[in-house]
């Protein structure tokens, strides 16, 4: 008997906290849908747990997010695809709530299980769900049937078809805003299961119609539609339709939607060919990159790089050249960043001479750069560009703009170049490192900000991964025991941070003779903070050492730490005490 | 519709003068009874449909009406007629529901007590028959679902827009596209997405780079009632800047700009004082722009720039008084405006109770005053309010109700402590739902 009841149990509480007052106890009920399911046999579920579910439609947000999102990968706990129309009510019910991201993850399960279920189920089940929904009372219904559509159509009748096509034009001409966005942003995905012959009428009808919206939110979503859809259609179709549309949209007088164009132009260059690209989306793309709003620069000369990669050569030298001159000087410090974070890939699409006549000038300008994103930008992508030309064209520009950033008053820029480091050191190699680098490393190891001193001791750790252990006990390791003296306790505890992160790469035998000795002199340091860090410090060492150093050197000062006055420093050297008992044991 | 239904011949000439009566009166007070400064009534607004009505008070509660007359009826009109009911039924409402929307709260980074009275109410699309609805103190927007569980009626805060705000908020306004809103304060307004409380933009931004040059504040916006690229906003030096978001990403340059400076002769002291704006609502049709400042309602046609289409004299008589109202504070005061829904009248409120409502169709000299009792009409005075000059369709009215300075029709003085703030029309029907201190009444024509 209590083998039967013995598993069963906590399914009983699975189930009961599905109706708790607590909503992390129906949360994790709900997390856990499938064991509940796996218990109670697929016949069950079917016939006692969805119905459940169904009526359980009113509770918090998170725990109908979550049951929208389990019912999704249901298919199996009810019994297979033949019974995969069970789950729809409950989903159809969630596509109806107010809020958007549970309504969104209903549609989204409803489309997983959709695609998974036999034709004539969806003939039966699936279809007559979207045409309620689309035919809801509440918005709410409809903007959720917008995006189902495509999993509908393709098995429907064809007299079923011309109704679904006919319920999608209805819905784009909804009054409430919200439906019609909906409508426009799923249009793409419903275009690609209607056949060629409907989609150059009825589709483009429903396009064209959305593309003249007052609202500025339709309209910005039919162009971020617009490349999807140009993919579907032959180019001399995409170059009928679309093109004149998106060129439109290019002078469009809000400037969301204009941006919005900026972000989308290079895709559309694929759909409609090279010929028409040249002749109208390149105009358009320039238009763009001067245009007056600066949200809308910013957009456009962060596809710079993407748009030239897609013409010839020449017609990027031509006309895009002459634009990014122009941004790179740009009033909006934005702008300029946004250039700067992808110019450097124009490097390879340009080739070598272009790169070094046309884009080298602008690559220095930005280096100089009053804003430290910008610069920072720049020097992020180097590889890109030492690729093409090597680093010794901008070796001299380089180093005044990463000293600059390097004492920049803002922690988070100095952080930034921090973290640049190691690429820089890769690209620029070990002898320009030695002579303008190195001071710089040591110098943000005593640093104000704690950030700072920590990513600096990380930085070691890499470079010395970068140079090899050798080079690293010549240039980094004294200068860093040196700091050990420091008065400062916070700066002698960062030494003890770069030592236990160094340790690993330099090796035992340099870990041995060179860093213990410091960390366990520090052992006798008067501030209890450093006390305890040398506590978690050896214990760190422990890995890297041999056994008889443990015994002989870690042991022993633990052990000492152990009876330290303060509470702390006790508890930090007992704990690696204890530890050190569980390696040796286990070992 | 068929013929017979509410004679709306269109007769010729202005529309006829309303006959206000009383309707209802939610918390009245007993004579002599002391009035709680939390029960005070700090925002009043119909939703679209005007079957529910929504109060704020500076206890920073929430409390909701029901329209009662147009449900629960089985009775279809035309029974109605049949059986020569009056046709002519009013707005009725019924208390539906209240809650707590903000609590008193203290900022302790800027060591600063925040109240809790509502400044502004919203409804917003209802869904799925529950209502929703945006509120806000000087802080702190939320929004509210109010939905029917089993019997009663419960109140949850879906979402709370807070730390956008360095000053006082004056305004939260919603965007027909259904899913943005705006909120102002002295000087900034920020524009959110319904569904996303952590991030605004700031979209226009008056603070000058030195408080010390500081000379205008923000005092009231709103978005244009269909076009979604449009919001006015008002300032504390009368001026009012309609701006397009399509233009730029920061509205700092406005589109047009509609003020009408003091003429040189009657300027004084008090001149920026009583110029401030202390409220604009869009008409219906989003054509026309209503705005209240101290001494008078301006009607704005938003394609004339050069100056407002009527102006309606509302505190002309307290011209002499200036001085005491500003020892006093009253001065400051921020009376809202409003406008029927068919744009044919505006109407605002006054000292003693009173409120005013004007005809502002071409021809019309309608103005009226009311006394927010149950008995309106007790100081009203059939003084002929005779238009100033000849009423053409671009000539400029300026209108004068019955003013006796200092003192009113019947001779008492004018009370400065009760003052009719708040007030609203409702969106379809002529009644006014308006707020003395912490009584809520409601009135028809």
């Amino acid at each position: 008997m209590s083998m039967v009841e013995e598993p069963l149990y906590p399914i009983a509480v699975l189930i009961d906290e599905l109706k708790n007052d607590d909503i992390q106890l129906r949360l994790n009920s709900i997390r856990r849908l499938s064991t509940i399911a796996r218990a109670l046999g697929e016949d069950r579920t079917r016939k006692e747990l969805i119905p459940f579910l169904s009526e359980n439609n009113d509770d918090d947000d998170e725990v109908l997010l979550a049951m929208a999102e389990e019912l999704g990968v249901f298919i199996p706990y009810v019994g297979g695809v033949e019974h995969a129309h069970v789950l729809l009510p409950p989903l159809e019910t969630l596509c109806t709530v107010e809020e958007t991201c549970v309504r969104d993850k209903a549609v989204e399960s409803l489309c997983r299980i959709g695609s998974q279920m036999r034709e004539n189920d969806l003939v039966d089940w699936f279809i007559p769900l979207v045409k309620r929904l689309a035919a809801g009372e509440w918005f709410t219904a409809r903007v959720s049937a917008c995006g189902l559509f495509h999993i509908a159509y393709p098995s429907a009748s064809e007299m079923l078809k011309t109704e679904l096509r006919s319920i999608y034009s209805q819905l784009c001409q909804e009054d409430m805003p919200m439906v019609r966005r909906s409508a426009a942003s799923n249009l793409g995905k419903f275009a690609a299961t209607v056949e060629s012959a409907y989609l150059k009428a009825d589709i483009m009808q429903i396009f064209e119609d959305l593309t003249q919206d007052d609202q500025d939110s339709v309209r910005l979503l039919v162009v971020e539609g617009c490349p999807t859809l140009g993919k579907l259609l032959k180019p001399q179709d995409c170059v009928a339709h679309i093109l004149p549309v998106i060129v439109n949209f290019s002078q469009d007088k809000s400037w969301r939607v204009r941006y919005m164009v900026a972000n989308q132009l290079y895709e559309l260059c694929d759909a409609v060919g090279p010929e028409p690209t040249r002749t109208d989306l390149v105009p358009a793309y320039v238009w763009l990159l001067r245009d007056n709003e600066a949200e809308v620069r910013i957009a456009a000369a962060g596809k710079v790089t993407k748009f030239c990669r897609i013409l010839s050569p020449e017609l990027a030298i031509l006309q895009i050249l002459p634009c990014v001159k122009e941004l790179s000087s740009d009033s909006s410090q934005h702008v300029r960043s946004a250039l700067a974070s992808v110019i450097m890939g124009m490097a390879p699409v340009l080739g070598k001479d272009a790169t070094i006549e046309q884009l080298l000038p602008i690559f220095l300008s930005l280096l100089k750069d009053e804003f430290p994103d910008v610069r920072l930008n720049i020097i992020s992508k180097l590889d890109q560009v030492n690729q093409v030309i090597g680093i010794d064209l901008l070796s001299q520009s380089l180093l005044p703009a990463i000293v600059e950033l390097a004492e920049d008053r803002h922690w988070r820029v100095r952080l930034a170049i921090i973290e640049y480091i190691p690429l820089l050191a890769s690209q620029l190699g070990v002898g320009f490192f030695d002579d303008k680098l190195g001071a710089l490393c040591m110098q943000w190891l005593q640093d104000k900000v704690y950030s700072i001193r920590d990513a600096a001791a990380n930085n070691l750790k890499r470079l010395a991964e970068e140079f090899g252990p050798d080079w690293a006990m010549q240039h980094i390791i004294p200068q860093v025991l040196e700091m050990v003296n420091n008065s400062n306790y916070l700066y002698r505890m960062t030494i003890l941070r770069a030592i236990s992160l160094l340790a690993p790469v330099m090796g035992l035998e340099i870990t041995c003779s060179k860093l213990l000795p410091v960390v366990i002199n520090a052992s006798k340091d008067r501030v209890p903070n450093i006390k305890f860090n040398v506590a978690k410090v050896l214990l760190s060492l422990v890995p890297i050492v041999d056994q008889s150093v443990v015994e002989k050197t870690i042991r022993p000062c633990l052990v000492e730490l152990g009876e330290d006055p303060d509470v702390d420093v006790r508890y930090f050297a007992n704990e690696g005490l204890q530890s050190i008992h569980h390696v040796m044991i286990s070992s | 519709m068929n013929g017979g239904d509410e004679v709306v011949a269109a007769p010729p000439g202005p529309p006829q003068l309303l006959d206000w009566k009383f309707s209802q009166v939610f918390g009245e007070r007993t004579a002599g009874e002391e009035v709680q400064e939390v029960d005070i009534i700090s925002a009043i607004e119909f939703d679209k449909t005007g079957d529910h009505l929504a109060t704020g008070d500076r206890g920073g509660r929430v409390v909701l009406f029901e329209r009662t007359d147009t449900k629960d009826h089985g009775v279809s009109r035309r029974d109605l007629e049949r059986m020569d009911y009056p046709i002519g039924r009013h707005p009725e409402f019924r208390y539906k529901t209240e809650f707590q929307s903000h609590e008193p709260e203290f900022d302790y980074l800027k060591s600063l007590e925040i109240e809790e009275k509502i400044n502004k109410i919203r409804w917003c699309q209802t869904a799925n028959s529950a209502l929703f609805l945006l509120s806000t103190n000087d802080k702190t927007i939320k929004f509210w679902k109010v939905t029917s569980q089993e019997t009663s009626l419960v109140a949850r805060s879906r979402r709370v827009y807070a730390h956008a705000h360095d000053y006082h908020i004056n305004s939260i306004s919603n965007n027909s596209d259904g899913e943005t809103f705006i909120s102002a304060d002295d000087l900034r307004i920020n524009l959110w997405n319904l569904d996303i409380s952590n991030q605004s933009f700031n979209i226009v931004d008056v603070k000058p780079a030195n408080m010390e040059d500081l000379t205008e504040v923000i005092t009231s916006a709103e978005f244009h009632p269909t076009h979604c690229n449009m919001l006015a906003y008002s300032s504390s030096k009368g001026s009012i800047r309609l701006i397009d978001l399509r233009q730029s990403a920061l509205c700092d340059s406005h589109t047009k700009l509609f003020e009408e400076p003091e003429a040189p002769s009657s300027r004084s002291f008090f001149t920026e004082i009583i110029a401030s704006i202390s409220d604009i609502k869009f008409a219906k049709d989003g054509r026309y722009i209503l705005s209240r400042d101290y001494m008078t309602l301006k009607l704005w046609d938003i394609n004339m720039d050069s100056g407002p289409v009527a102006t309606f004299q509302v505190h002309e008589y307290l011209r002499p008084k200036l001085c005491d109202l500003y020892e006093n504070d009253s001065i400051f005061d921020k009376f809202e405006c409003c406008l029927s829904g068919d744009g044919l009248r505006v109407a605002t409120g006054s000292y003693s109770n009173l409120f005013r409502v004007f005809g502002c169709a071409s021809g019309s000299s309608e103005a009226t005053t009311l006394e927010a009792t149950k008995n309106p009409m007790r100081r009203q005075v059939q003084t002929p309010s005779r238009p100033s000059r000849s009423l053409s369709s671009i000539t400029r009215v300026v209108r004068r109700g019955p003013e006796t300075p200092g003192v009113d029709a019947n001779g008492n003085s004018f009370d400065f402590t009760t003052k009719l703030l708040h007030l609203a029309w409702h969106p379809t029907e002529n009644s006014i739902a308006c707020a003395a201190a912490n009584s809520l009444y409601v009135y028809y024509a």
